[in-house]
């Protein structure tokens, strides 16, 4: 499917705060076989300089995904959800998420582009915490396959 | 440098379980049914598993919880999961490409299933341990 090219360039607003909380990293940690201590144990990470309990480095997917429903069902945008491939994924990281954080996205279309009837969209999330300090940029291209 | 393999086997019950955790409950990871008809061989693994599993062992290789500070990844190919006992394994290593002056160590990654790459453009950049 095509997408329109003029929507690089737009940002949504920011994101309801999402809130870290420690069993959710905990959680996701498990899920993914993560067993560093730093991840379970509010000591272990304090050894290491942070606050409370550590995030594996893609745990901010889970707050960038929800937040990027903004773009994927703007009915203007007009994205057909069950056409979509994950295509690339990047972080980089001003610092790990850690317990506590209450994590606020803002959404940039970064690049548009239609190739052999299919819709490349990279999007760049700016993840930071609600007092405004940066913590990590998403950037994540979805591919839109055609019909066959 | 070529730096030590690390091996990951992948079940159903390991998608299961991360669809929980991240809340991504999209059937092609657990229903075979949904997988064949969208034209997959089977039930994949998410692509966002997979680059966990490339997280953890590029925290492995630093050695620290908190090194990374860059870890892209393109993904290449589909992992399949076959609903047996066994699962299937992804494979990963690296190479050192480049140590900065600022101490930070760039990573090329291959992740790869069955032989065949599953991601392309792999790449960590991780920070000395504290």
């Amino acid at each position: 499917m095509s997408l329109d090219p003029s929507f690089v360039g737009r940002t949504y607003p920011p994101t309801a705060p999402y809130q870290v909380g420690r069993e959710k990293i905990r959680e996701f940690a498990a899920a993914i076989g993560a067993t560093d201590p730093a991840h379970d144990d509010p000591e272990a990470a304090r050894a290491l300089g942070h606050p409370d309990v550590v995030a594996p480095p893609t745990f901010p997917v889970i707050v960038t995904m929800a937040a990027s429903r903004q773009i994927v069902e703007d009915p203007a945008l007009g994205v057909d959800y069950s056409r979509v491939v994950h295509g690339d994924q990047r972080f980089a990281y001003t610092r790990p998420v850690v317990a506590g954080d209450e994590l606020v996205c803002v959404n940039t279309i970064e690049e548009i582009t239609n190739r052999g009837g299919h819709g490349f969209l990279t999007t760049r999330t700016d993840v930071s915490t609600a007092a405004g300090e940066p913590v990590v940029a998403v950037w994540s291209k979805i591919v839109v396959r055609g019909e066959a | 440098m070529e730096l030590p393999i690390q091996t990951f086997r992948v079940t159903r019950a390991d998608l299961v379980r991360y669809a929980g955790a991240s809340g991504d409950f999209n059937p092609i990871h657990w229903s075979d049914r949904t997988a064949s008809k969208v034209g997959l061989p089977g039930v994949i693994a998410h692509g966002m598993f997979t680059m966990a599993l490339v997280g953890r062992a590029v925290s492995a290789w630093a050695a620290a919880p908190d090194a990374v500070v860059e870890f892209g990844v393109r993904f290449a190919r589909p992992v399949v999961v076959p609903d047996t006992d066994e699962g299937t394994e992804v494979v990963v290593s690296a190479v050192v490409k480049e140590v900065t002056e600022a101490g930070l160590t760039r990573l090329d990654i291959t992740a790869t299933c069955h032989g065949d790459k599953v991601l392309s453009q792999a790449r960590a950049t991780v920070r000395a341990p504290r």
